[in-house]
């Protein structure tokens, strides 16, 4: 909906993501694929600047960004909710404790029209989840913040070593809707 | 090597085949050990600041080294895994196969064990072939280390960078050896000035 609603001049949101990564040097950007990053990843692959590859698992992802960052490349997991769901022991035992600052996109899923009663489910994990690790957590729902919030929250990850996680929100994204 | 034979192979010890490794390293290249007696063994055979000690993330050690091999191209990087935490984590094989690093070295210590939970036998205890694996994930390059001298020679040549290898080695029961430091964040830092990289 928003690709629609957003005024014609303005950027899609994945366009602004690309864009605010590229400004920040993130330069690795590995992804367990989701149906609503269809758009973003495909611009990624595009874009000679990035590194852009899949992982078999969103854990592995983030093993690899760490490495990278502790080598001086900054890097980006790119996944869906479910995704996040596998990965609280990778971000307890490796992410929080070594100060890693993993940049964690999540594609919302679960929520506002979902279809799938296991996403749905899996979705009520990730805010826990996040909240008790103390992990800085953003969830993303209006265009005019996209830029802002993103542009400020991986400044202050490298600032300060620690993971950040941006939930997109279907109102940001429009989210997935079952085929009628 | 077939299936079959991958239980004649000579069994070796960690700490012996992690000092041959390590003596080998001359261009400061970066050694990623996995959790437990992995990295025991690496703090026993001598610290280094290119070191990484990987203390929770079981099966993490060749992703994280994936990752400091793309950062780092011109720097060799070794990751070193137990059997178990490898089987943890097969995926990363295939992952590695497609990135294609040429400075990626990977080494398996297969005990046939959960060692450190307690010695529960492990799938490639009996039945799985992990150098079998790592072929059918698109690893061309991996072997079984017959004996010590294979080892070193394997390692010599994977050390040349010719593109991702693994090589994989059956060993004994003998618990790992070192204690290692217990603090992520000083291991971290250590590793990060190590290998010239700084707090971005
Ligand atoms: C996700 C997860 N599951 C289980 C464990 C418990 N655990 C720690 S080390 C280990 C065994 C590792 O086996 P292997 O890699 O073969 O090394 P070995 O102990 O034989 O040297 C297990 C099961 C853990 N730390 N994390």
């Amino acid at each position: 909906m928003n690709d629609a609603t957003t005024a014609a001049n303005a950027k899609p949101w994945h366009e602004i993501v690309l864009a605010t990564l590229k400004a920040n040097d993130v330069k690795l950007i590995v992804y367990v694929p989701d149906r609503v990053l269809t758009k973003l990843i495909a611009a990624l692959h595009a874009d000679d600047f990035f590194i852009v590859f899949a992982a078999t698992r969103e854990e592995e992802a983030v093993g690899i960004i760490s490495g990278a960052y502790m080598a001086g490349m900054r890097g980006a997991v790119l996944m869906q909710t479910s995704g996040f769901a596998t990965l609280p022991n990778a971000i307890a035992s490796l992410v929080a404790p070594s100060q890693i600052p993993a940049l964690l996109f999540v594609s919302e899923r679960g929520t506002l029209g979902e279809f799938n009663l296991g996403q749905a489910l899996v979705a009520k994990t990730m805010r826990p989840v996040l909240d008790a690790l103390a992990i800085e957590n953003h969830t993303i729902t209006r265009h005019d913040e996209l830029e802002f919030i993103v542009d400020r929250s991986i400044k202050q990850a490298y600032a300060t070593q620690a993971p950040v996680a941006f939930i997109l929100s279907p109102l940001l994204t429009g989210g997935k809707v079952l085929a009628s | 090597m077939s299936n079959a034979g991958f239980h004649n192979l000579k069994v070796m010890n960690r700490l012996d085949l992690t000092r041959r490794m390590m003596a080998q390293l001359k261009h400061d290249e970066a050694v990623i050990a996995g959790i437990g007696n992995t990295n025991f063994d690496l703090w026993e055979a001598g610290q280094r600041p290119q070191n990484f000690y990987m203390l929770g993330s079981m099966g993490l050690a060749i992703p994280i080294a994936l990752g400091v091999a793309i950062a780092q191209p011109q720097r060799h990087v070794v990751a070193l895994e137990g059997d178990g935490s490898l089987l943890m984590q097969l995926g990363c094989l295939a992952t590695v196969a497609v990135q294609a690093s040429k400075n990626l070295t990977m080494v398996v210590w297969d005990n046939g064990l959960y060692q450190i939970t307690g010695s529960q036998p492990t799938a490639s205890k009996a039945t799985a072939d992990i150098v079998a694996i790592a072929r059918g994930a698109g690893l061309a390059n991996s072997a079984w280390a017959a004996d010590e001298d294979e080892f070193e020679r394997l390692m010599a040549r994977a050390l040349e960078g010719g593109g991702p290898s693994l090589i994989a080695a059956r060993i004994d029961n003998h618990p790992g050896v070192g204690k290692t430091e217990r603090d992520p964040v000083q291991i971290r830092v250590n590793f990060m000035r190590g290998i010239g990289a700084s707090k971005s």
